[in-house]
């Protein structure tokens, strides 16, 4: 069976990410990948797939055609609508041909993933399925009228379930950096600075990097050097003492010093601050990040939970939910 | 794969500094210069991690004078990490035996190891004005003429040390002294697609366009980078290159050809 994803309204932003396009920053190719992984993962193993659509704050609108498609939806609090009628921001559900998944912004959250079950039937480039806007890697950035092919359809479910993910909503703890790799180019007071400010996410921001506004943190041996490797969640900065946090999009390598970086556990609670929000920064060691990581994978590995919804809490709906059982395998 | 032995200012090299960079990433330091036998460390790293991986790397990334790690530490320690470069450091000079070693001919006067058995790239290159945006520009920056800037640039053999800023943008060390230029205070508008540029004492190859710094002193027809070609990308960080001058004429015909997806450079012994 084949069916195709119609792509109704999108705002600028929504592109098909899969985990990353790895081996080749050897050559100036951008891994690209997800903003949000956990919040990727949540939507992608919830129906067995290993891509999906990445959604912006500008929302996006989706119709089935030819299938009923088993969509799971997971990332930043947006709003969910299915045919008008309001779902939790973390959802899987049944879109059937001439049905409307509605995707906008909600309370809180940049980034929203859709994933389908199923297979998006492109051409990988380079070995993976993520979109590079600025290189023209991977599928072009969707837009109105644009439909994804599908293959290897899956069963939907009969009816919309909340997605319970305990590792998705993040909340307001400081964002967790490990000092470094040349915060020996900073004098004290900017790491004091870096680590005591209130920072916000500025307007500049994508998935290239977001660009912090807060105190200029100075150098102390110039803003230049020899270029070197960069991973995501390096701060950067640039002469003007304005840090950017590297995100999906980076260049491999950059010729600007890195204060510190985003631990691994903590990058889709960065990628998550829209423009405009506050928030802090505290440093950890090499030990507490692998300690978070470990821990957000063992959340990760009991997997998420269906339940359904609220509203739907009739007799029937309940032993129909018995019968399916609601926990989703989370392993690799 | 192989090593070679170590030769004195090897030996005399401090070890590298092991900078993090989150808990999935290890940038491996060798310097912090752009400099052949610091790049040649850098890349014989790199081939010891492309030969055999330790399980929980993931990926490599080689730059002028750093290797950065991308890790799983729930898979390798830091510690573990670091222990199995340590113990592929010694020898770490790849190609750094005397028959590799060649004096650069444009007069850098630099030793620069070579790879690939001592084979080099050759790339055609056209350095009519025409196509050559900035060479008059770049020429008069240097008190020389446009005509003299192609032929000491087209003499010289370069050596891949790094790809960045973009897919198939291909940092080349070697670059003759005369033509060591600092790169303009604001950028150009967009390069044509194979632009040869020259800045920052260094040479460069720009895939596709971008807005750079650096002055476009000739243009390839070759693609560094295809997506239709299988391997999509020709040369490998560590290559020799050199330029082959085309006129105009030729880089028509041979940009037809190459967009037809045929590989223009070729293969030659560096000796």
């Amino acid at each position: 069976m084949t069916a195709r994803l119609l792509i109704e309204a999108a705002g600028p932003g929504v592109t098909v990410q899969d985990a990353g396009r790895f081996g080749y920053s050897r050559f100036g190719v951008t891994p690209a990948g997800p903003m949000d992984l956990p919040a990727f993962l949540a939507a992608t193993r919830a129906v067995a797939a290993t891509a999906a659509l990445e959604v912006s704050l500008g929302g996006v609108a989706l119709e089935a055609e030819g299938a009923t498609l088993a969509v799971a939806v997971a990332g930043g609090a947006f709003d969910i609508r299915l045919d008008g009628a309001r779902l939790p921001a973390a959802t899987l559900l049944p879109l059937a041909p001439g049905a409307r998944l509605s995707i906008r912004a909600g309370a809180a959250g940049a980034w929203c993933y859709v994933a389908v079950g199923g297979r998006i039937d492109l051409p990988l480039a380079l070995g993976s399925l993520s979109t590079h806007a600025r290189s023209g890697i991977g599928p072009k950035p969707l837009s109105a009228g644009d439909a994804l092919p599908l293959a290897d359809i899956a069963p939907a479910p009969a009816r919309p379930r909340r997605l319970a993910a305990p590792w998705l909503g993040g909340g307001d703890a400081p964002i967790r950096v490990m000092l470094g790799p040349q915060d020996d180019y900073f004098p004290n007071v900017s790491i004091e600075a870096l680590l005591e400010a209130a920072w916000r996410v500025g307007a500049r921001s994508d998935r290239m990097a977001y660009a912090l506004e807060g105190p200029r943190l100075a150098h102390a041996r110039g803003h230049d050097i020899v270029s070197d490797g960069a991973a995501m969640g390096a701060l950067q900065v640039p002469g003007s003492g304005a840090p950017f946090v590297l995100m999906a999009d980076r260049q491999p390598t950059g010729g600007y010093p890195k204060i510190a970086t985003v631990i691994g556990a903590d990058l889709g609670r960065m990628a998550q601050r829209r423009p405009g929000e506050a928030f802090r920064f505290r440093a950890v060691d090499w030990e507490a990040a692998v300690a978070a990581r470990a821990a957000l994978k063992n959340e990760m590995a009991a997997g998420a939970v269906l339940t359904p919804l609220a509203a739907e809490l009739s007799t029937e709906t309940l032993l129909a939910e018995n019968l399916i059982g609601g926990v989703v395998s989370a392993r690799d | 794969m192989r090593f070679q032995p170590s030769r004195g200012r090897d030996m005399d090299a401090p070890g590298p500094r092991y900078l993090d960079q989150g808990e999935t990433a290890l940038t491996v330091e060798f310097g912090d210069a752009v400099d052949p036998d610091i790049n040649a460390r850098v890349l014989a790293l790199d081939d010891a991690f492309r030969a055999a991986p330790p399980p929980g790397v993931r990926e490599t990334t080689p730059t002028y004078r750093s290797l950065l790690v991308h890790y799983e530490p729930l898979e390798i320690s830091r510690a573990a990490l670091i222990d199995w470069i340590g113990k592929r450091l010694p020898g770490a000079a790849r190609g750094a035996s005397a028959e590799a070693m060649q004096e650069a001919p444009g007069g850098s006067g630099l030793l620069r190891p070579a790879r690939n058995d001592g084979e080099c790239w050759v790339v055609p290159c056209c350095y009519d004005p025409a196509l050559a945006e900035d060479i008059e520009e770049a020429a008069a920056l240097l008190g020389s003429t446009a005509g003299a800037l192609a032929a000491q640039h087209a003499g010289a053999v370069y050596r891949a040390y790094m790809y960045g800023f973009a897919p198939g943008w291909c940092y080349l060390g070697g670059l003759p002294t005369p033509l060591a230029l600092p790169r303009r205070l604001a950028p150009r508008g967009p390069t044509p697609r194979g632009a040869v540029l020259i800045g920052g004492g260094l040479s460069l190859i720009g895939a596709d366009p971008m807005p750079t710094g650096w002055y476009v002193v000739g243009r390839t027809p070759e693609r560094l980078f295809s997506l239709q070609r299988d391997p999509p990308f020709l040369v490998a960080p560590g290559d020799a290159i050199r330029f082959e001058p085309v006129d105009a004429a030729a880089f028509a015909a041979l940009d037809a050809r190459a967009a037809a997806g045929e590989t223009l450079a070729r293969r030659e012994s560096a000796s």
